[in-house]
């Protein structure tokens, strides 16, 4: 086996430094040794999305790339997210309209919607379908959540005027 | 208007400020929103050891020897274990029940001992301090086998020359029933049209996004087993840990918080969880386990597989006289415990032909062995196969005679006002809405706007289609599922309520929250009940120590039975404070009301608050009347006894468009009426029934468990196995009929399973439909590209 290799990097505006084997990836870094357990492993194949998180402002699948890999990039992890306020309205619009069920799929369903708002502020349900579609939900049958992403970018657009 | 006038002759539901029927959002969803849940994934205990399973890479295999040396000598491995040394402490089973009779499995063990059944069965467990590490070293179990002959084609499965898996048993047959009501014979002959089509259902899983996970946490001090899982029915896992591992029920906990997805795939307790509490037990300390995808798609319940012959019967003015199918499914080589795998074929002989008036009806379903994974109930449990099967009958004879398929089912759906009545096969119906619900689903779709439609898009080469559904669904089940069977699954379900210092309601239930919105469902019927806003209602679920006894959540059961057991809890304990407000207060129980929490008397003025209320009762008893014990804590349990289930009834359409270059199916609309009886929370029963829809969809159009004739299962993966995808699901639109149960004062039926039960159906007519320009009839799903390509003599 490969010995532990030091890596440094920032998580949502933190600065870690961790020895990490080469063969980790991002997901389990974050989720076992930081214990941000709100990025969700849900195929480690890179397929169902519940492990999406960004880094440098990319959303990316943790489970495909290695905590190596992150060397000096700035993660950012759906804690991140909901501490800094980012996408308070977007939670709050799931949330009102019951856009997730066991909320499994939820953390990266945020961050994949949140991606599309800031690319393409208005968009109409086909682009919601299609930027949503590497995010994989087995519960709500993903018509509320095009509702709640949607309105949410309704909103934005009214407040932004 | 005072209060007492306002509440007079009022349900505690139909109050001012009342919850039910309001479209609130579910409390303590933040939690989840923020990714601050607590999945069983993400708990790690102290001493934590990582459990990796070794799986049999054959379908059927003698275990000649295992060599755990080398392994065992791996960085970070505490043990390397083995069948045979598990066994003595934990004992194996066998799934039937025996309301369910004739259903034979044989013994299984939590960890194969002689023999793998199924590819994926597991045969030795390697512990290590993570998972990465005993998956290293489960690489160095060497297992010697010796593959035996394997039984894949149900088929075949009964025929003398195939091989019986388990000897003990005499043959491959696991379960038959058969059912013949009326004149079968005679209605044929009497039919101006017979249909006779061999319908076929792939194989699929519920592909929960969270795996099925598990943390055992065996004190050798307490000598108490603490069991964090992600499920439906803790106390019926309480039971079976506990009778597998030789303990008191007692001496198990067992935990059910955060789920990520369960669809009846978490209502079963597995051999891998049973193997990890016996392991944790062996080992004394706590043990994980989490399947990665490739073991879900192995080792989560698979379910559907069905080849079923149906014929119908119908005269030239739409009079449909008769229904007959037969009916074979491959469960795998064990009968599932304590569920069994024999009740999907069995919903199926009992719900075909479920909402026509039709008298005459023959079904014969059997269930084999074969060296697949186990199947078991998946939610909708036999319903999908039922309508799928009905309806597109039903669909085949309204076309042999040149019928609409709306008006053939307008001619022989059970009336609205013949209820209470009874099925030819004995069901028994106490109020349904067929009529109602179809023709509001007309109105809906626009659906003679959608004909012209389709006749003039047919012209420009475009294929559109329009498919019906109309089903019946059991929900609210009595003992009669389980109980009566043997099984200790409880049908009723307790619920205790109580006001705590603050003024607080604590509430303690024994449904469980998977999403759905049992949390949500419960604190509105408690607040309303008792007159406090939903936010002073905290509701505790999924804890063996801290709820009273019950079922859980599955079959369709939560809002009605355990709703009902909130309902009755909180109208007690509303008494209690009110006898306790008389006291305080020097008047009568009846001068009083609660409203937002707040004390009020006849005349509508505001006395005392609720916290003032439980000041007085905890720490100034003394200033109470002599005599006077508050009692701020009520219990109540409920199961319905009069009718063995409450049937709901709902219809679906689907809109779709096929592309017969590339045999590519396009979900265009779906629409949903369905009837659950007195509805809680609209959006929430809306939302049920739009991720059943898509469930169904993602059968009717992907989803397969594709096998080999050698049992290997060959697409175990997400890229390979298709689950809906956004871009490819289309709008729901869901509308109501409610026609309550009069069995209970909530009057609530069920509504989780009805979206799965008839979206298959659906778009499997539609198809039917938009291709019956060109003579082509499909009755088999997933319905591929290639499946549509072949039938239109493309490929």
């Amino acid at each position: 086996m490969i010995a532990p290799v030091p890596i440094a990097l920032t998580v949502n505006h933190e600065r870690v430094e961790a020895l990490v084997l080469p063969r980790l990836n991002l997901a389990d870094f974050l989720r076992d040794h930081l214990s941000l357990t709100g990025t969700h492993v849900g195929c480690e194949h890179g397929v169902c999305g519940a492990c999406t998180v960004r880094v440098n402002g990319d959303i990316v699948r943790s489970c495909l790339i290695l905590a190596i890999q992150a060397e000096n990039a700035t993660v950012e992890t759906i804690e991140g997210l909901s501490d800094s306020g980012e996408i308070a309205d977007l939670q709050s619009a799931f949330h009102q309209r019951n856009a997730l069920q066991c909320g499994f799929c939820t953390p990266a369903m945020l961050m994949a919607a949140q991606d599309l708002l800031l690319t393409n502020p208005d968009p109409d349900r086909d682009q919601i379908r299609e930027h949503l579609s590497g995010n994989y939900c087995r519960c709500t049958g993903y018509h509320a959540i095009v509702d709640a992403v949607e309105s949410t970018a309704h909103a934005r657009l009214e407040r932004a005027g | 208007m005072t209060p007492g006038m306002q509440t007079a002759g009022l349900s505690p539901l139909d109050r001012p400020n009342s919850y039910i029927g309001k479209a609130v959002p579910r409390p303590n969803l933040e939690r989840l929103l923020e990714g601050r849940g607590q999945y069983v994934s993400d708990i790690t205990l102290p001493r934590m050891v990582h459990a990796v399973f070794v799986r049999s890479p054959h379908a059927h295999a003698r275990i000649v020897g295992i060599d755990v040396t080398e392994a065992k000598t791996m960085s970070g491995v505490i043990a390397v274990v083995t069948g045979a040394e598990l066994a003595k402490v934990i004992t194996p089973w066998v799934g039937v029940l025996s309301h369910l009779k004739g259903l034979k499995s044989a013994p299984q063990h939590a960890i194969a001992v002689d023999r793998a059944c199924w590819q994926g069965e597991a045969v030795a467990a390697v512990l290590a301090t993570s998972r990465a590490l005993a998956e290293d070293a489960a690489e160095h179990v060497v297992v010697e086998y010796e593959p035996l002959p394997v039984v894949t084609n149900v088929r075949t499965a009964l025929d003398p020359a195939t091989p019986i898996i388990h000897a003990e048993l005499g043959d491959n047959l696991a379960f038959e029933r058969k059912i013949d009501a009326g004149a079968v014979d005679d209605a044929f002959k009497r039919s101006d049209k017979i249909v006779d089509v061999e319908f076929i259902f792939g194989r699929h899983t519920g592909v929960t996004l969270e795996p099925r996970s598990i943390v055992a946490d065996w004190a050798p001090g307490d000598r108490r087993m603490t069991v964090y899982l992600g499920n439906q029915a803790p106390h019926m896992v309480q039971n079976i840990v506990a009778k597998h591992l030789d303990l008191e029920e007692a001496q198990v906990r067992v935990l059910c918080k955060d789920v990520g997805g369960s669809f009846g795939v978490k209502v079963h307790i597995y051999a891998d969880e049973m193997a990890t509490c016996a392991l944790s037990k062996l080992l004394r300390r706590p043990v994980k386990f989490v399947a990665d995808r490739v073991e879900s798609f192995n080792t989560d319940i698979h379910a559907r597989d069905h080849i079923c012959r149906g014929r119908i019967g119908v005269s030239h003015d739409g009079t449909i006289n008769v229904f007959e199918i037969d009916d074979l499914t491959g469960v795998g080589p064990y009968s599932m415990y304590p569920r069994t795998s024999a009740v999907e074929a069995n919903q199926v002989i009992i719900l075909i032909g479920g909402p026509y008036t039709t008298p005459n009806y023959r079904g014969r379903t059997r269930v084999v062995f074969q060296n697949k994974n186990v199947m078991s109930q998946y939610r909708g449990v036999g319903h999908p196969i039922a309508c799928s099967i009905t309806e597109g009958l039903v669909d085949l004879a309204a076309q042999a005679i040149g019928m609409d398929p709306v008006e053939i089912r307008r001619r022989n759906m059970v009336r609205d006002d013949a209820y209470p009545c009874d099925s030819p096969t004995g069901l028994k119906f106490e109020a349904l809405s067929h009529h109602a619900s179809l023709d509001k689903l007309v109105a809906m779709m626009r659906y003679d706007d959608l004909r012209a439609e389709q006749v003039k898009l047919r012209k420009q080469g475009i294929y559109r289609g329009i498919g019906i559904a109309s089903f019946i669904e059991v929900t609210n089940p009595g003992a009669a599922f389980y109980g009566v069977g043997g099984a200790r699954i409880s049908s009723q379900d307790g619920v205790a309520v109580r006001l705590d210092a603050a003024g607080t309601v604590i509430c303690q239930t024994s449904v469980t929250e998977q999403g759905q919105g049992s949390e949500s469902m419960t604190a509105q019927i408690v607040a309303s009940a008792i007159g406090v806003s939903m936010e002073k209602v905290r509701v505790i679920l999924g804890d063996t120590d801290n709820t009273p006894y019950g079922g859980g959540t599955w079959a369709s059961r939560g809002t009605g039975i355990a709703g009902e057991a909130a309902l009755q809890a909180a109208k007690v304990l509303r008494g209690n404070i009110l006898a306790t407000a008389a006291a305080i207060l020097q008047g009568k129980p009846d001068d009083f009301d609660i409203v937002d929490g707040m004390i009020v008397d006849a005349h509508g003025q505001q006395r005392i608050e609720l916290n003032e209320l439980t000041r007085i009762a905890y720490f100034r008893p003394d200033t109470l009347p002599p005599g006077f014990q508050p009692e701020l804590m009520a219990t109540r349990h409920y199961v319905p006894r009069q009718y063995p289930f409450a049937f709901t009834n709902g219809v679906q359409a689907s809109w779709l468009e096929v592309d017969v270059i590339t045999g590519k199916v396009k979900l265009l609309k779906h629409w949903v009426v369905e009837d659950c009886g007195t509805i809680i929370n609209p959006q929430l029963v809306d939302e049920q029934i739009r991720g059943g829809v898509v469930q169904g969809l993602g059968a009717a159009l992907f989803e397969h468990c594709i096998y080999d004739e050698t049992g290997q299962l060959t697409n175990a993966n997400m890229a390979d196995y298709l689950v809906p995808m956004a871009t490819e699901m289309p709008d729901i639109e869901v509308g109501h009929q409610i026609s309550p149960t009069l069995e209970s004062e909530l009057g609530a039926k069920g509504a989780g399973e009805a979206g799965a039960a008839g979206a298959a159906a659906c778009v499997s007519n539609a198809v039917n439909d938009a291709l019956s320009p060109f003579g082509v009839t499909i009755t088999e799903i997933p319905l591929t590209p290639r499946l549509i390509l072949t039938a239109l003599g493309r490929i």
